[in-house]
């Protein structure tokens, strides 16, 4: 136990990317079988806990903490598991005890002994320990790792491609003994167990507009870049699971498409949602995703629909070593059993040069289009990102030319940089902050940015500082971002999605910058 | 006579009537004692003050000679102010840190100011005094509040320096008295390679260095920005606040840690951009001050800066009198 509670202490307060991956990989490499592999399943939530509620916990603590004490206590630290851990006072010497044993242990407690296990375990434990044991009792660990960067750790960790673990995945069960023995290169790599499962993904890389003279028109089959999420709904027998791009499963959230998947394959598409029947912004598919419910009001409102752009598996065939020209036939076939308000295929473009395509992608047909995809014909489906058989060519990003507003300190290696910056365009003679961005500058550019915020602060707020910015002075930021979204949080009220620095602009005038006209114009 | 008539809370601070004292008051007064050196307790333009020699030597260098009117050392041994009598005992917080003893007719007491029952080096060793009323402080006055063994804390700052041997780890301490038990800490845990310390750190590390507290190969960390790299995997000392300066721009991937009885609570390490919290602590956590009002076992209990009503609702619990005092000006923060 005292080994992953040191690794969530870290976690929590790592702030680099990095250094999480680091952490887990030396977690990973120093932790015995089993204890591990209830780490990992505890970090991508795949661990089944009997949770432990907090009426009992403060039912135990009142037991030894007086309750005024108690309650400024936890007035003052802010989170109850914290709180519980730091003021618990053990009878006992610190045990190390495993991490799975202790999971084990609470598992096959009966009803009604769980208060007596669980006041041992922290008469037994250490205080970090204490909180590493309430946070996986109390579900959701809140260390800032997802599960996808779990099983990215994993994969650097037994140094394999994180395609294949994604693969395996949903057929493995905690504490993954078998899996470790592969990457460890104990064993055979595990065989596929689970029914239904994901397929890794293939994906595409950015057209190089450089590069479009040489490729030749008549190879590629080109089809619309819809603004849903890429997801994967494979149905094998009775099961059926509708997987996002990373493998996650979000079934639950879509029973209505779920209904539908009385097919045995596996199709690759997109998910949209409808309103009043037209396919939907992003926004509002948005309102139903990392749910796991959803109401019947919410699906009547919005219900989704998956527009297919592939067939990876046609009942007990894998068609993936075809040529995408042949997937595309049978994709065809497939589909005409389908139901056609939950299923359709995203339509081929037609085109003779690559001009008349750009003049497509400028004026697509549709407004939640956000680009083009090329496929080579004779593409197979292959996990990851190869250069060569797929493009995306997105449509231009937007872009304005907002005032900087605010700026607020780093953390980790920048703290001592102003690095977060809030940004606005002119609503009348005033400034309203519409979004925030802290990426998109080269080091150089956050140097001079930071020096900027410091030599011109008006006023300051902890860790914020307000930067002069008014009709005569300040700094214009070119920001570029992929849509934009109503927001009633947002004073301004529009939201953008994917906002970042493309350019300073020293040399622009602040009276210039753009105005809240022409973002709500581009709400239409 | 009442308690109340030989010391009571005043805008000023603490102050004695029969006597015509305060006890580290926030204003300007005609006649102080003052129990540490740290900013918020030892205040500049005082007409009178009595210290420890130390704690009048490090007024002296933070302030200048004339830091007061007249300036007269408070020892073990009581003197008379005014007819009441007046001791300094060792309160173990920093360098000269003292608790003042107060009688007068039959009755005494203790303001003890900031203190610490932990090992230090540092420090002198706090002395129990006997009194009918302890002033106690509640910096740590939580029962969350458990200081770890200070050893264990600097073998974290050990460990990260071994994985992250391209950083420059920049560990947050106030100039005074933690920058000194840090240096220490390290010293006496096998760190001997050049500490680098930022230039406010300078003068109160010589006083210590000449008080007999040995601190070893110090340096300052300002050398010129091309020579970077040279910080790499070194421990460099400097106060918080200048994190968030262009100062700490020069290091090479720096990381932050910070030296401080806060740390123990996770939301206020994230909250600092702390990457390293080490919790190491000059004030009593939780069961010192505990044991300490058992072992002093005062008539009553008066509780100053910190979280007073949790300490005044412990001696409820264990049936001794106390009530919160309600001072202001003392910032606990600057720990």
């Amino acid at each position: 136990m005292r080994a992953f509670a040191d690794l969530l202490d870290r976690l929590t307060i790592s702030p680099g990317r990095n250094e999480k991956l680091r952490l887990i990989q030396d977690y990973l490499k120093a932790a015995p079988d089993p204890d591990r592999g209830y780490a990992l399943a505890a970090i991508t939530r795949d661990l089944d806990l009997k949770t432990v509620k907090p009426a009992m916990l403060r039912e135990l603590v009142a037991e030894r903490v007086d309750p005024d004490l108690f309650a400024l206590s936890y007035d003052y630290v802010g989170d109850l598991a914290e709180t519980i851990s730091l003021i618990w006072e053990p009878t006992d010497e610190p045990k190390e005890i495993g991490l799975a044993e202790t999971v084990e242990r609470l598992n096959a407690a009966p009803r009604g002994q769980s208060m007596t296990l669980v006041r041992e375990l922290f008469d037994q434990l250490t205080a970090s320990e204490r909180y590493a044991l309430l946070k996986l009792a109390t579900g959701g660990l809140r260390v800032g790792v997802s599960a996808r960067m779990a099983k990215q750790a994993l994969a650097g960790f037994g140094g394999v491609d994180v395609t294949e673990i994604e693969e395996l995945w949903h057929g493995l069960e905690p504490p993954y003994e078998d899996l470790f023995a592969w990457l460890e290169g104990r064993a055979e790599k595990p065989a596929q167990a689970a029914a239904a499962p994901f397929r890794p993904v293939m994906l595409a890389t950015p057209l190089e507009e450089k590069d479009i003279a040489a490729l030749a028109p008549a190879d590629f089959a080109v089809e619309w870049k819809w603004d849903g999420i890429r997801v994967q709904a494979v149905a094998e027998g009775e099961t059926r699971r509708l997987y996002t791009r990373t493998g996650d499963d979000i079934s639950k959230a879509f029973p209505d498409v779920i209904a539908h998947m009385g097919f045995e394959g596996a199709l690759d598409g997109e998910l949209l949602v409808k309103a009043d029947g037209e396919v939907a912004p992003f926004s509002d598919l948005q309102q139903r995703l990392n749910r796991k419910t959803v109401s019947k009001a919410m699906i009547e409102r919005h219900p989704a629909f998956i527009r297919a752009y592939d067939l990876l598996q046609d009942g007990e065939e894998n068609i993936r070593p075809e040529p995408f020209a042949v997937r595309r036939a049978r994709l065809e076939a497939f589909a005409e059993t389908l139901n056609p308000d939950r299923f359709d295929i995203s339509p081929l473009v037609t085109f003779e040069t690559w001009d008349d395509l750009a003049a497509l992608r400028a004026a697509p047909p549709h407004p939640v289009i956000e680009g083009l995809m090329l496929k080579r014909r004779d593409s197979v489906y292959v996990p990851g990102r190869p250069k060569g058989p797929w493009f995306k060519w997105k449509k231009d990003p937007h872009i304005v030319d907002a005032v900087l507003m605010y700026a607020r300190r780093g953390h980790g290696k920048r703290s001592s940089f102003y690095s977060d910056y809030t940004f606005g365009v002119w609503a009348g003679d005033q400034l309203v902050p519409v979004g925030k961005a802290y990426f998109g500058f080269t080091d150089d550019e956050l140097k001079q940015i930071d020096r900027f915020v410091r030599n011109n602060t008006v006023e300051r707020f902890g860790p914020v500082r307000a930067v002069r910015a008014d009709r005569d002075f300040g700094l214009v930021l070119e920001v570029a971002f992929e849509g934009l979204n109503r927001s009633k949080r947002h004073k301004s009220g529009v939201a953008m999605r994917f906002p970042r620095i493309s350019r300073l602009r020293w040399d622009k005038p602040t009276a210039e910058a753009d105005e809240l006209a022409t973002l709500e114009a581009m709400l239409g | 006579m009442r308690p109340d008539d030989l010391l009571h809370p005043r805008p000023e601070g603490l102050y004695c009537p029969p006597g015509d004292f305060y006890i580290d008051p926030v204003r300007p007064v005609p006649r102080a004692m003052i129990t540490h050196g740290h900013a918020d307790h030892a205040r500049a333009g005082h007409g009178a003050v009595m210290a420890t020699r130390r704690t009048l030597e490090i007024m002296a260098i933070r302030y200048g000679a004339d830091f007061a009117g007249s300036r007269q050392e408070g020892t073990r041994e009581a003197v008379e102010v005014n007819g009441v009598k007046v001791s300094f005992h060792p309160a173990g917080h920093i360098l000269g840190s003292a608790q003042v003893r107060v009688e007068h007719k039959g009755l005494t007491i203790v303001a003890a100011g900031d203190y610490k029952r932990g090992v230090d080096p540092t420090a002198e060793v706090f002395e129990p005094v006997p009194c009918d009323v302890f002033i106690t402080e509640a910096t740590f006055g939580l029962p969350v509040f458990r200081h770890p063994d200070p050893k264990d804390e600097i073998a974290k700052l050990f460990r990260s320096l071994a994985e992250n041997p391209e950083r420059a780890h920049l560990v947050g301490v106030y100039s005074l008295g933690k920058a000194q038990r840090i240096i220490r800490l390290l010293r006496d845990n096998g760190w001997d390679r050049p500490i680098y310390i930022h230039g406010s750190l300078a003068s109160l590390c010589a006083f210590y260095e000449a008080e007999g507290v040995a601190l070893g190969d110090l340096r300052p960390a300002t050398i010129d920005r091309s020579q970077k790299a040279q910080f790499a995997g070194e421990v460099v000392l400097a106060p918080p606040s200048t994190f968030a300066a262009k100062w700490a721009q020069r290091f090479p991937e720096p990381l932050i840690a910070f030296a401080s009885g806060w740390m123990q609570i996770r939301a206020r390490a994230r909250q600092r951009g702390v990457e390293l919290p080490m919790v190491i602590s000059d004030h009593c956590d939780w069961a010192e001050l505990g044991e300490t009002i058992k072992e002093l076992s005062p008539e009553e209990v008066w509780v100053t800066h910190g979280r007073e009503e949790a300490l005044v609702r412990w001696c409820a619990l264990n049936q001794i009198a106390a009530r919160p005092l309600n001072l202001v000006g003392y910032e606990d923060e600057q720990e």
